[in-house]
């Protein structure tokens, strides 16, 4: 008998394990499967209903879900013991940028290596999982000199994809790596002194921008002193935004969207497009979505089995909540005009996979954290 | 370093890790809490602003234009009307290779190879999806080549349009006038909301000067536009689109019978000169005519800037309308009335006589005022002084009547003053008097009035100058023994819509105070004799079945000098006289005054009465 009840675990067991062969998180799953479904709704309105511009989104989609379910089968352990790796091939691609990037809108962002990609999207990732493996084996809080490790492991990917210039992603970048150690429990009197010392570096910052990016801050504080020029996306944003009112205007009947009133619409703004024609409550139920695939992540992040996994998992999740916060804000004017899209359902390639791989490298993450419980 | 230090305490890590989630959560909440703050605001607070903005942002206003009232003359003939005319034009982003469609037009001979270059400036200027004009004005020809050639060329369009047409050409020319592109000056003289930049408007005659009343008021309709201006048509209900229609000008009848104008006109054949008729007994224009004239269409049809040129550099002037604009001395034509000033003040009576030895002298002054009879005409009345416009014995009353009396009832009559005839530019001409000279001139020598001066005024030489215009109206003032109207060019106007014509008021002025009526009577059978008794154009009238009163001028353009023999075989034909006649029929009860000028045309009895005549006689029915 005893013998029997042996065998059937076993057999259960066994089928449990095929069964994770793989590996994936439902909840996640489920939730950004919804988002992207109402991103492609969204887009398709938002796009003057181009199928062409629809079929290349669902293509990404599909690409960039491959990616994920690719990533979510890598062990934890081995995304750890590759992170370094990470990091120093996407420095040398970024370096590799500033000499024989292309241009494109004024940056030199693309590098084509038969594939034509943005390396400061990899650094969104490596970046913190580099920080994270850096951290793993040393006692939290880290010391002065460890952070200060830290901060030029930060700070040499920012600055270089500062020079490209693309202020917003290498502000993401530098935000990712401090997500990690602000995880990693430092005191927080380094966290205020490092707000002090925010004040002088943004003086300073201000005088490194370009023109543009001024002039973006500038607007923000008065778009109506520009309405033609500058002030003019975050003008004609407002106006979707609050003619949308609370129940929309209908999808495919926002005027400012259909008749080309709205910047950017597909991309960077697609946030007003869901104002304009679907009203608060369709914001709202975005916004909460956002909300629980957040939560999700923190929720892996809490119960990862290993320090490396815990400040990855927090570092991707709390990173996505910058991106939506960055993005809803600055499209109803909160925030100056940052060039960050709308997390899933803007209209783009790079971003969208390097968002799935981070989901991927979560849903990894819990495995291990199931797996380990097993054992 | 204690090895301690090295051990990790991973239970308080995990609490560590785990407050710092907590912390990050109530930030993250916090700040999608402003997040959602300022949504509410936008979406729930400030709703109706924005959605005014967006409403604002997609509504455009175009204007409709009214169409311009047609012209007619004073039987229903018509003037000025507008046409269809074809133009071709191409829309930009429905053409594939807009250069290659161009050169295709071009071997079409639609448009012209050398206007390809300007054209595609314009088509790179403009918005992809606006119509660009390439072509204007298709005559049914090339119509048909591009009908049956339309499939080979996709987005090139054939689209209607409204142009100004003048049936008529020459002979209304410069009583209609033209219409032609809004000036900067017109723009700071217009009510700058009734007009379109692309629309026309007149630029002279009935045209110009009934330009309020012909063109109507503008409407307008909202429609949607996207950001950059392309109409987007609507398919809801939705939306309130407001709209006014445009109402359309008044239609305007002249007084001018086309019958008249036309023969008028021929008679004249290109020669420089005037003519004009009034119907004396409510001041009607039924005749304005200069000559050479110019045809209007070339005007309405975009002339260019090379015709134009030649149009104003033309020596005979055709743009000038030598009838309302030309101020010619009115020489003999003015004898009736000097006569009768006379006669009112006793300066002279029925029966005194005056010896004309061919000359006139003043007292103590040996300048010869000649006649134009060299042999003279012996001793006459005033009757015959008249018919046979005999200049000595003017000279002889002249100091007698004075400068001032002249002035004081040429002006009665209107000369010297403006007919208020509805067209622009109107001249005064000119009726000196003494005070005229006392202002008019600076130093005190001139200002002085010199009897000499009024001997030549008496036979309308000088410094007088009169229109022809002005003439014929005088001459109705005559014909109808001092009675004077107020002068029409519109018969009325009338509204497009309900049909409803309005006629013009007729107008009468002070009459002329000639106290005997048998002085009218007699000066104007002195004018009779003109043209059917004994006088300078007995020849013209002698067979007419009804009675006509005349008066013939014969103008000097340069002086001859005292001893000098006029020979117009040896003068240059720019200096010959020129020749004037008025007349009016029939003498008992006027219906037409008629005034004629040839410039350089020598001789008023002769070469202007019998065209005076053709008219009298086409008008009276004869």
């Amino acid at each position: 008998m005893v013998n029997m009840k042996i065998k059937t675990q076993e057999i259960s067991l066994d089928i449990n394990n095929n069964f994770n062969l793989i590996k994936y998180d439902g909840p996640l799953m489920i939730l950004i499967s919804i988002t992207c479904l109402l991103g492609i709704f969204i887009l398709y309105s938002a796009s003057n209903e181009s199928l062409d511009v629809l079929n290349r989104q669902i293509f990404r989609i599909f690409i960039a879900f491959t990616a994920m379910m690719l990533v979510s089968q890598i062990p934890t352990e081995v995304l750890r013991k590759l992170s370094p790796w990470g990091y120093i091939g996407g420095i040398i691609l970024l370096s590799m940028v500033l000499w024989l990037g292309e241009f494109g809108q004024g940056a030199q962002r693309w590098l084509n290596l038969g594939i034509r990609f943005q390396p400061s999207e990899i650094m969104k990732l490596s970046v913190p999982m580099m920080i994270a493996w850096y951290l793993h084996e040393k006692r939290l809080p880290p010391t002065g000199k460890e952070l200060i490790v830290i901060m030029v492991l930060v700070i040499i990917p920012g600055l270089l994809i500062a020079r490209q210039p693309d202020l917003g992603t290498s502000l993401l970048v530098i935000a990712a790596g401090l997500m990690v150690v602000f995880l990693s429990g430092i005191p927080f009197r380094y966290i205020f002194s490092l707000i002090i010392l925010c004040i002088p570096s943004s003086l300073l910052l201000w005088k490194f921008m370009k023109d543009y990016q001024r002039q973006r801050v500038l607007t923000l504080i008065n778009p109506d002193t520009d309405p033609l020029g500058a002030g003019y996306n975050i003008i004609q944003s407002k106006i979707a935004m609050g003619s949308g009112g609370i129940f929309g205007k209908g999808w495919t009947n926002g005027s400012q969207v259909q008749l080309e009133f709205l910047p950017e619409k597909n991309t960077d703004f697609i946030f007003a497009v869901v104002g304009e024609e679907f009203g608060l409550l369709g914001v709202l139920t975005i916004l909460t979505l956002y909300i629980l695939i957040i939560g999700r992540g923190l929720y892996i992040a809490s119960n990862a089995s290993d320090l490396y996994g815990r400040l990855l998992a927090g570092s991707i999740s709390l990173t996505f909540f910058v991106y939506v916060f960055v993005n809803t804000a600055m499209v109803i004017g909160l925030m100056p005009i940052v060039g960050i899209p709308l997390p899933l359902i803007s209209y783009g390639g790079t971003s969208m996979v390097t968002l799935m791989i981070g989901f991927g490298m979560l849903m990894s993450i819990n495995s291990n954290r199931k797996l380990v419980a097993k054992k | 370093m204690s090895l301690s230090s090295h051990i990790k305490d991973h239970q308080k890590e995990k609490e560590v890790f785990f407050s710092r989630i907590v912390i990050s959560s109530l930030i993250g909440i916090g700040l999608i809490g402003i997040v959602i703050l300022r949504l509410i605001q936008l979406q729930v607070i400030e709703y109706d602003f924005f959605s005014d903005r967006a409403h604002g942002n997609r509504i455009n206003i175009r204007a409709t234009l009214p169409s311009r009232g047609i012209i007619y003359d004073r039987n229903g003939k018509i003037l000025a009307e507008n046409k269809t005319s074809f133009q071709l034009v191409v829309i930009p982003e429905q053409i594939d290779e807009i250069e290659e469609t161009l050169n295709k037009l071009a071997n079409l001979n639609l448009i012209s190879p050398k206007d390809i270059n300007s054209i595609n400036n314009e088509i790179n200027r403009s918005q992809k999806f606006k119509p660009v004009t390439i072509r204007s004005s298709l005559d049914d020809k090339e119509m048909a080549t591009f009908a049956a050639n339309m499939p080979n060329f996709p987005g090139v369009n054939l689209q209607p349009r409204l142009i100004r047409h003048y049936p008529q050409n020459e002979y209304t020319s410069h009583v209609v006038g033209y219409i032609g592109a809004i000036s900067k000056n017109d723009l700071n003289r217009l009510n700058r909301t009734a007009y379109d930049p692309n629309e026309k408007i007149g630029k002279t005659g009935t045209e110009l000067f009934n330009e309020k009343r012909l063109h109507g008021s503008p409407g307008f309709y909202q429609y949607i536009a996207n950001a950059r201006g392309r109409e987007i048509p609507i398919n809801s209900n939705s939306i309130f689109l407001d709209d006014k229609p445009s109402t359309p000008g008044s239609n305007i009848y002249l007084t001018i019978d086309l019958q008249l104008q036309k023969l008028a006109t021929e008679l004249l054949d290109g020669r420089k000169g005037a003519v004009v008729a009034v119907d004396p007994n409510n001041g009607e224009i039924l005749t304005l005519v200069s000559s050479p004239a110019y045809n209007p269409n070339l005007f309405a049809n975009n002339l260019t800037e090379n015709e134009y040129r030649k149009l104003q550099s033309n020596k005979d002037q055709p743009l000038f309308n030598r009838a309302v604009l030309g101020t010619y001395s009115p020489g003999s034509t003015i004898k009736p009335i000097i006569g009768l000033a006379a006669l009112q003040i006793g300066a002279t009576n029925l029966n005194l006589r005056h010896i004309c030895k061919g000359f006139y002298s003043l007292p103590g002054n040996t300048h010869r005022y000649r006649d134009w009879l060299h042999t003279g005409h012996g001793s006459i009345n005033l009757h015959t002084a008249i018919s046979q416009s005999c200049d000595v014995y003017f000279y002889e009353i002249s100091n007698k009547v004075g400068i001032d009396v002249m002035h004081e009832y040429l002006t009665s009559f209107g000369l010297g003053e403006k007919t208020n005839i509805e067209l622009t530019g109107e001249r005064i001409g000119l009726i000196p008097s003494t005070e005229w000279k006392r202002t008019m001139f600076s130093k005190a020598e001139d200002k002085r009035w010199f009897p000499g001066e009024t001997v030549i005024a008496s036979i309308g030489q000088g410094y007088m100058l009169a229109t022809p215009l002005q003439l014929a109206v005088s001459t109705a003032a005559l014909a109808m023994r001092g009675k004077r109207f107020q002068t029409n060019l519109v018969l009325a106007h009338e509204d497009p819509l309900d049909q409803i014509k309005e006629h013009q008021e007729i107008v009468e002025l002070d009459a002329i105070k000639i106290d005997n009526q048998k002085h009218w009577e007699e000066v104007i059978s002195a004018m009779q004799n003109v043209m059917q008794g004994n006088g300078t154009a007995r020849n013209v009238g002698k067979d007419a079945p009804y009675r006509m009163a005349g008066k013939s001028g014969t103008v000097q353009v340069i002086s001859i000098g005292q001893e000098e023999e006029y020979d117009e075989d040896n003068i240059e034909e720019k200096f010959r006289d020129h020749a004037l006649f008025i007349s009016f029929a029939p003498t008992e009860s006027p219906k037409i005054a008629v005034s004629v000028i040839i410039e350089n045309g020598q001789s008023g009895s002769q070469v202007a009465a019998p065209i005076a005549k053709a008219i009298m006689d086409k008008y009276l029915g004869y």
